[in-house]
């Protein structure tokens, strides 16, 4: 099992940190992981992306062109990335802020309203948390115990009571994705 | 047990540098390699080691602060990105000229001038070829990985003490930013060793310890030169260290350092996906270059394409080593630009196979 992740989104959406808990969760499970952020002037103010990957084998180029599954938060990203889903592969887009649909026919899409969720939620810094939720509902390559353990690692320990929150958020997000385009 | 952490390339060195027993480090933040800096104060290793943190107040001061604890037998070590190893280099000079151990990392940017702050291999030539002024070498060890990037600080103490040379990681915005596992080595104490050629203080019935890298005559400064030049030698002889991949059966093969290494190893497994029998070697130390090795790999095979993050620098050093043998081309995106597999791929069936 290999799977290629770009996360892209505005900067503050906590696209870095979903690829940090993702690969975080991966060693946890035993996984090589790898995780390259965008880095550099783009970062300020405008959209941020990292690319996680999480294999059974060694990984080798850390900077991939084209990805497994695509995860777009807004619709700068989804202008940006929706040619690198490899074909036949996957790409999750928020519903909040999009200006369109995705236009591809060749891949699986998926849609959700985490930001929605996340203020019925009472808690807009979920909003991440659910978007992971809903991914690994469609693909379920992390088992929720190590997602749990590997959010242990990235949270510094006095948010470590907000764990629950953010369980409640995953399977929040698990609920509520929705299949638009099936293969 | 194994202590796995997921880590970014930069943070994973600070942690090493700790770890290392190193004395003192001295630096001066810069675009991609700031959160060494910013771990090491924040870890604030004083409490930890008693190893001493400080911000200078340039990259010139850092590295003149490292000559002067190096000079009294510490481990000291600075890092950088290209500008400011640029900045650098009259200081290494005098360290590499005053023979003492020091440890430098670049964590490369593209270049030239003050360039980007996206990841680049364009200063292949300044760490390898001397850098700064007179004939010199830095030794030079380029991490693939996060993992390296830590064995590199403990291994590069070593040699640094072992030849009394200053020591350069040469790293790249890639590898300083992605988070991998690490597996991290358990801490090491300062050693506060009294070496013969250190300046602490002249004891009774012992001559002074002068260190310098200034002889008023010529016939001295030979004397230096041949002295440098044999221990280089030594090195070249002794420290040599490389990597093959899939070389046994190679028609064609990659060459490739640092985080361009990975990249071509993806466009290898492509390429042997399309049955092209491509191999990859990937050089370790950058100085000492596999020079023979390279000579033993590129003989059996029908030509060599050197990628790099630069407009053409290692590619210089793999076809002294071939010597002629085989065809050697080089591919390269440059400016901060990384190369995708695919244009890898592309380069080796145009340049190489189709060339």
């Amino acid at each position: 099992m290999t799977e290629e992740i770009i996360i892209a989104g505005f900067g503050g959406q906590g696209v870095l940190s979903m690829g940090q808990i993702l690969c975080y969760s991966g060693v946890m499970q035993n996984k090589e992981v790898s995780w390259m952020p965008s880095y550099g002037p783009e970062m300020r103010g405008g959209t941020a992306n990292c690319t996680a990957i999480i294999s059974d084998d060694m990984i080798s180029s850390p900077v991939l062109n084209e990805f497994d599954t695509a995860i777009v938060l807004n619709q700068p990203s989804m202008d940006k990335f929706e040619d690198s889903v490899k074909p036949g592969g996957l790409l999750i887009y928020e519903r909040n802020g999009m200006t369109r649909k995705p236009k591809r026919t060749d891949i699986n899409i998926c849609a959700i309203e985490a930001y929605d969720t996340s203020v019925k939620m009472n808690n807009t810094k979920i909003f991440n948390m659910i978007v992971v939720g809903g991914f690994l509902k469609i693909k379920p390559i992390l088992e929720l115990d190590n997602v749990l353990k590997g959010l242990k690692k990235v949270l510094p320990e006095r948010y470590h009571k907000l764990i629950p929150l953010n369980e409640e958020a995953i399977k929040k997000g698990m609920e509520i994705i929705e299949v638009e385009h099936k293969l | 047990m194994k202590e796995l952490r997921l880590m970014k390339g930069n943070e994973a060195l600070a942690e090493a540098a700790i770890r290392a027993g190193t004395d003192a480090y001295f630096g001066y933040p810069i675009t991609p390699q700031s959160e060494i800096i910013e771990y090491l104060m924040h870890e604030n290793p004083v409490d930890r080691t008693g190893m001493v943190v400080l911000q200078a107040e340039s990259e010139i001061a850092a590295i003149n602060m490292v000559y002067g604890a190096a000079a009294c037998g510490k481990k000291a070590m600075t890092s950088s990105s290209s500008p400011g190893i640029s900045l650098k280099q009259e200081g290494l000079s005098y360290i590499a000229g005053a023979e003492l151990p020091c440890l430098v990392a670049n964590i490369v940017r593209g270049g030239p001038g003050l360039g980007t702050i996206q990841p680049s291999q364009s200063d292949y030539f300044q760490a390898v070829k001397g850098g700064g002024h007179g004939d010199y070498k830095l030794i030079v060890l380029a991490p693939a990985t996060v993992q390296e990037t830590v064995d590199f600080v403990k291994l590069g103490y070593e040699l640094a003490f072992k030849y009394r040379n200053p020591v350069m990681i040469l790293s790249d915005g890639i590898i300083g930013q992605m988070m991998e596992k690490v597996e991290l080595f358990e801490q090491m104490p300062r050693e506060n060793k009294d070496y013969d050629w250190a300046t602490t203080g002249k004891k009774p019935g012992k001559d002074s310890v002068i260190v310098t890298s200034l002889q008023l005559k010529s016939e001295d400064q030979e004397k230096v030169n041949l002295r440098l030049q044999e221990k280089y030698r030594e090195i070249e002889k002794n420290e040599v260290m490389y990597e093959t991949y899939d070389c046994e059966d190679a028609e064609y093969l990659f060459a490739a350092f640092g985080s361009c290494a990975r990249i071509t190893r993806k466009a290898m497994e492509m390429a042997r996906k399309k049955g092209i029998k491509v191999g990859l070697v990937r050089p370790i130390s950058l100085y000492p270059f596999p020079t023979d090795a390279i000579y033993e790999l590129g003989s059996k095979v029908k030509g060599i394409l050197s990628v790099e993050m630069n407009a053409g620098q290692m590619v210089e050093d793999v076809k002294l080593a071939v010597n002629g043998k085989t065809k050697v081309e080089h591919f390269g995106r440059f400016g901060g630009v990384i190369p995708s597999p695919e244009e890898i791929l592309n380069a080796l069936e145009t340049k190489i196979i189709g060339g």
